[in-house]
C-alpha cells in the first residue's frame, strides 16, 4: 500500500479523495482498503469509475461530505485517504 | 452471521401468524432514509405494533392492512444498503428477506438517488420474483430537477414500480393494488437479473448441487453458494454452527433441514475453494461492479435531468449549519430553544393537570371515608399509589408532549445527521463514532431509546462505547428535577423577566457537563476496557425534508410520549405505595424514611447532597420521574407527597432543610450523571447480552457521579459557598 502511495505522489495525475478540495470533482480509481470497509464502500456505490464531488467540510475540518451517486455521504480524511482518485478539471 | 433471537422469532411468527390470521406476509425493505417508515405508517395506520422501544426503524415494527377481503401482514425491516451487508441491523433485514420467504417484498426506493438504491433492488430481484418497487420521494426528485420514467423502470426491472409521495399519501392506493396483484399472482413478474460472466455461471452450476447435497434445500441456495464462493466467513460460520438451517421455517420437513456433519462441510468448503480458485480473487468486487454497471445503465435509461433554477436551498442551509463559525453556536442555540419552549410551554398545563388530578385525590379520599375504609388502605391507594401517579402524569406529560414533537421535527427535517457531521471530529478523538451524537439526541427523550438507536453504529467497539455513555444525556424523566432546581435555585437570583431564559440556560449548561462527561468516559474506555482506534466511519446525510404534521404527531405522541409515559406510570404506582409505607411505618418514634435518611446522610453530605436525596434516588431506580416528589415528601415530614406550591414556598421548604445553591448544583450534576434507570439497564442487557457490560454501565456512571459531586461540593464549600 505504501508503495502504491509513493507511486501516486510521483504521478501527479492521481490524488487521494482526502486531498480533493471542496467543490472539486474526481473519478475513483482504486480502493486501498480490504475486508469489511471495502464492502461498505462498494455497497454505498463508491467503486472504481464512480464520479464524486467534495461538498463541504465539518466545522472542525473533518469529516468531509461528498456527493456520491446523488446522495451525500460523509467520510473521515483517514478513510478518504485510502481512496485513490483522478481529479477532474474545475468547471 | 450473528443471528439474534428476534430473527428466529420472525421466522417462527411467519408460520404461526400466517396460519392464524394473515393471508399474505409482506416485507418492507429499503435503504435508510428512503421514507420507509412513512410508507409503513401510511399503509398500516394504527394497526401496528412496535415490538421494542421507540427508535424509528431500528425497532422491529409490524402491522397489517386489509384489501379486498385479504389480510396482509407487513413487516418493516431495518434500513439496509445491500444484502451483502455487515451491520446488525442489516443482517436482520437480510436474514428475513432471504430465509423467511415473504410473499411479497416491497423495496422502498429514494428517487433522488436511484442508482445507489438500485443496488439493493437488483440484489432483491436476484433472490425473489415477488417484488414491488415503491419509488418514493418523487416530489423531492422533481425539486432536484430529476424525472424518473416509471413505466420504463418497471419494464427494465420486470416488476411493478409505483411512484409515491408517502408523506402526503400519494400513490399508496396503487402500491396496495400492486402488492395484492403480486401476492395473488395476478401480476406476473420477470425480474431483471444482473449479468455475471459465463465463467461464474459455470462455477455456480457446478457448485450449487454440492451445496444442496450437504446443506439441504435451503431457500436461495444460489445466493448462499455465491457468498461461499466469495469466501464470506459469516455465511460459512452460519452453515457450520447450524444457524443457517435454524433460520428456515419449522414447516419444512426435517430431512430438508438436516444439519450437515463437520466432515461433510469440510469437504464441501474444500471443493468450493477449488472451484472458486480461478475466479475468487476479486469475486465480490466483480459482483458489486456488475450490479452497479446494471444500475448505471438502468438509471441513465430512466432518469431525465433537467436544469432547475440555480437555487439549491439545501446546500445553502448546509453551508450555514456546518460552517466553522456558525455550526456549533447553532447547535447550542437549538438545544436552548427546545428547552426554553418546553419549560415555558409546560408550565401552565402542568399546573392545570396537577390541580385537576389532586382535586380528584380529595374526591377519592372522601369516597374511601364514606365507605369507612381503614386509614391505611386509603393511605396506600390514594395518598400512595394514586398521588404518585398523578404527580408523574402532571409533571411529565406536558414537557414530553412538547419536547417529543419538537425533537421529531428536528429528526424529520434531517438535522440530526448534521449534528453528527459537526461533532464527529470530537468523537473520533475519543475513539468513538460520530453517529453517537444521534444516539445522544435520542437519549434526550429516553435513554432506553438512545441505547437501542446505537444499533446504527456498525463497529461493535464504538457501539458499546455509545451504549455505556448514553446515560450521560439527561432524559425526559430527569428533566423535572433539572427544571425545578434551575427555576427554584438559579432563576430566582435573576429578574422574573429573564427567569425562564436563565432556567433554560442552566439546563443547557448542565447538559453540556453531561456531554463533556460522555467524551471523557468514551476516551477513557477507548484507552482501557475498550482499547482501540476509531474504525471506518460513513454517515449519510439525507436531503432536508419538510416535516409532515401527521407523522410528527403520530411518532411523537403515539410512539414516544404515550410509551414513555406508560412506563413511568406503571412504576409510579408501586413506588408511591413504597414511599407511603416508608413515610408512615414507624420504628420507635421515627418513620422508616427518617431512619433510612439518617443512615444515608453522611454519604449524602460528602457529595453535596443529603440522606433524603440519596434515598429518593434509590427509590427512583425504576423511574427517575419520582425523585422530586419523594424529596419533597421527605422534607415535609408529612406522610404523603405534596403538590408543587409556588416557587417561593418551595424555596423556603428546601432552604429550611439546609438546602443551598451547592446542594442544587450537586443535585443537578447527580441527576445528569448517575446510573441509568431500570428500563435502560434492562435495555442495555438486551442489546449487549453481557452481564459484565450491564453491570459496568451502572458502575461507571456511579463512580463518575461520586467523583464529580464530591469534588464540586468540597471545592465550593472551600470557597465559602453553602
Amino acid at each position: 500500500m505504501d508503495q502504491m502511495k509513493l507511486q501516486l505522489s510521483k504521478n501527479s495525475e492521481y490524488k487521494t479523495l482526502a486531498e480533493i478540495k471542496v467543490g472539486q470533482r474526481a473519478i475513483v480509481v482504486r480502493l486501498l482498503v480490504e475486508g469489511l470497509t471495502r464492502r461498505r464502500l462498494l455497497d454505498l456505490g463508491l467503486l472504481p469509475r464512480t464520479e464524486v464531488r467534495a461538498l463541504m467540510k465539518s466545522p472542525m475540518g473533518d469529516p468531509t461530505a461528498y456527493d456520491i451517486r446523488g446522495s451525500m455521504l460523509a467520510l473521515r480524511s483517514e478513510d478518504a485517504s485510502k481512496i485513490i482518485v483522478k481529479p477532474l478539471p474545475l468547471r | 452471521m450473528v443471528i439474534r433471537r428476534e430473527d428466529r422469532d420472525y421466522c417462527q411468527e411467519r408460520h404461526e401468524d400466517l396460519e392464524k390470521a394473515h393471508d399474505y406476509l409482506v416485507a418492507l425493505a429499503g435503504n435508510p432514509n428512503t421514507g420507509k417508515s412513512t410508507v409503513f405508517n401510511a399503509l398500516t395506520g394504527l394497526h401496528q405494533h412496535v415490538g421494542n422501544w421507540p427508535g424509528k426503524t431500528v425497532a422491529r415494527a409490524e402491522g397489517s392492512f386489509n384489501y379486498v377481503e385479504k389480510r396482509y401482514k407487513l413487516i418493516d425491516l431495518p434500513g439496509t444498503y445491500s444484502l451483502l451487508a455487515t451491520a446488525t441491523d442489516e443482517e436482520i433485514a437480510r436474514n428475513f428477506l432471504l430465509f423467511s420467504r415473504p410473499d411479497v417484498i416491497v423495496v422502498v426506493v429514494d428517487s433522488t438517488a436511484l442508482e445507489r438504491n438500485l443496488n439493493l433492488v437488483l440484489q432483491v430481484l436476484d433472490i425473489s420474483n415477488n417484488v414491488v418497487i415503491c419509488l418514493n420521494l418523487v416530489d423531492q426528485a422533481a425539486r432536484k430537477g430529476l424525472k424518473v420514467n416509471v413505466k420504463q423502470l418497471s419494464l427494465d426491472l420486470g416488476v411493478p414500480v409505483i411512484a409515491t409521495v408517502a408523506n402526503r399519501g400519494k400513490g399508496l392506493d396503487n402500491l396496495v393494488k400492486a402488492i395484492a396483484g403480486v401476492a395473488s399472482g395476478k401480476i406476473s413478474t420477470s425480474p431483471h437479473h444482473f449479468r455475471l460472466s459465463t465463467e461464474i455461471h459455470e462455477v455456480l452450476d457446478e457448485v450449487i448441487p454440492q451445496v444442496t447435497k450437504v446443506a439441504g434445500d435451503l431457500p436461495n441456495i444460489r445466493w448462499v453458494t455465491m457468498r461461499l464462493l466469495e469466501g464470506d466467513i459469516r455465511i460459512r460460520q452460519a452453515l457450520n454452527n447450524g444457524e443457517l438451517t435454524s433460520l428456515i421455517g419449522t414447516n419444512q420437513d426435517a430431512s430438508v433441514r438436516k444439519q450437515p456433519t463437520e466432515a461433510e462441510l469440510k469437504e464441501l468448503f474444500n471443493r468450493i475453494k477449488t472451484a472458486a480458485s480461478p475466479i475468487q480473487k476479486s469475486l465480490h468486487d466483480y459482483i458489486v461492479s456488475s450490479i452497479y454497471a446494471d444500475a448505471e445503465t438502468i438509471a441513465s435509461n430512466v432518469v431525465t435531468k433537467y436544469e432547475v433554477r440555480k437555487n439549491d436551498l439545501d446546500a445553502k442551509i448546509d453551508r450555514v449549519v456546518t460552517s466553522r463559525l456558525m455550526g456549533f453556536p447553532i447547535m447550542i442555540a437549538i438545544l436552548m430553544v427546545v428547552f426554553w419552549i418546553t419549560i415555558v410551554g409546560a408550565n401552565v398545563p402542568s399546573q392545570f393537570l396537577s390541580d385537576g388530578l389532586f382535586w380528584l385525590e380529595n374526591q377519592f379520599s372522601s369516597v374511601f371515608r364514606w365507605f369507612g375504609a381503614p386509614l391505611w388502605l386509603e393511605g396506600l391507594l390514594v395518598h400512595g399509589a394514586y398521588k404518585s401517579l398523578a404527580w408523574v402524569v402532571s409533571v411529565m406529560l406536558p414537557p414530553m408532549a412538547i419536547f417529543f414533537p419538537l425533537f421529531t421535527i428536528l429528526e424529520d427535517l434531517g438535522y440530526l445527521p448534521r449534528i453528527a457531521f459537526n461533532m464527529d471530529r470530537l468523537f473520533k478523538r475519543t475513539g468513538a463514532d460520530g453517529k453517537q451524537a444521534i444516539t445522544m439526541c435520542m437519549g434526550f427523550g429516553c435513554n432506553a431509546a438512545g441505547v437501542i438507536s446505537c444499533r446504527s453504529i456498525t463497529s461493535p467497539r464504538e457501539r458499546l462505547i455509545a451504549i455505556l455513555t448514553n446515560n450521560f444525556v439527561p432524559c425526559n424523566g430527569r428533566w423535572p428535577t433539572l427544571i425545578l432546581m434551575a427555576t427554584v435555585f438559579v432563576a430566582t437570583a435573576f429578574p422574573p423577566a429573564v427567569s425562564s431564559l436563565t432556567a433554560s440556560f442552566t439546563m443547557v449548561a448542565v447538559t453540556l457537563v453531561g456531554i463533556a462527561m460522555t467524551f471523557v468516559v468514551s476516551s477513557l474506555l477507548s484507552r482501557t476496557l475498550l482499547k482501540g482506534e476509531s474504525s471506518f466511519f460513513v454517515l449519510e446525510m439525507p436531503s432536508y425534508r419538510r416535516p409532515q404534521l401527521s407523522r410528527v404527531l403520530y411518532t411523537s405522541v403515539i410512539d414516544r410520549t404515550i410509551k414513555v409515559l406508560y412506563r413511568a406510570v406503571i412504576w409510579a404506582a408501586p413506588a408511591g405505595v413504597l414511599i407511603w409505607i416508608l413515610g408512615n411505618v414507624q420504628i420507635g418514634s421515627e418513620t422508616l424514611m427518617t431512619h433510612a435518611a439518617a443512615m444515608l446522610s453522611p454519604v449524602g453530605l460528602l457529595i453535596g447532597l443529603d440522606g433524603i436525596i440519596l434515598l429518593a434516588y434509590i427509590i427512583a431506580i425504576p423511574a427517575n420521574e419520582i425523585i422530586i416528589p419523594t424529596i419533597i415528601m421527605g422534607y415535609m415530614g408529612t406522610s404523603t407527597m405534596t403538590e408543587l406550591g409556588s416557587t417561593a414556598e418551595l424555596h423556603a421548604l428546601f432552604a429550611a432543610q439546609g438546602f443551598t445553591v451547592v446542594t442544587a448544583i450537586c443535585l443537578m450534576l447527580f441527576s445528569v450523571l448517575h446510573y441509568p434507570c431500570a428500563t435502560t439497564t434492562h435495555t442495555i442487557w438486551k442489546e449487549t447480552r453481557s452481564a459484565k457490560w450491564t453491570v459496568l454501565s451502572n458502575l461507571i456512571p456511579l463512580a463518575v457521579t461520586f467523583l464529580v459531586c464530591f469534588s464540586v461540593a468540597q471545592s465550593l464549600r472551600a470557597l465559602g459557598f453553602g
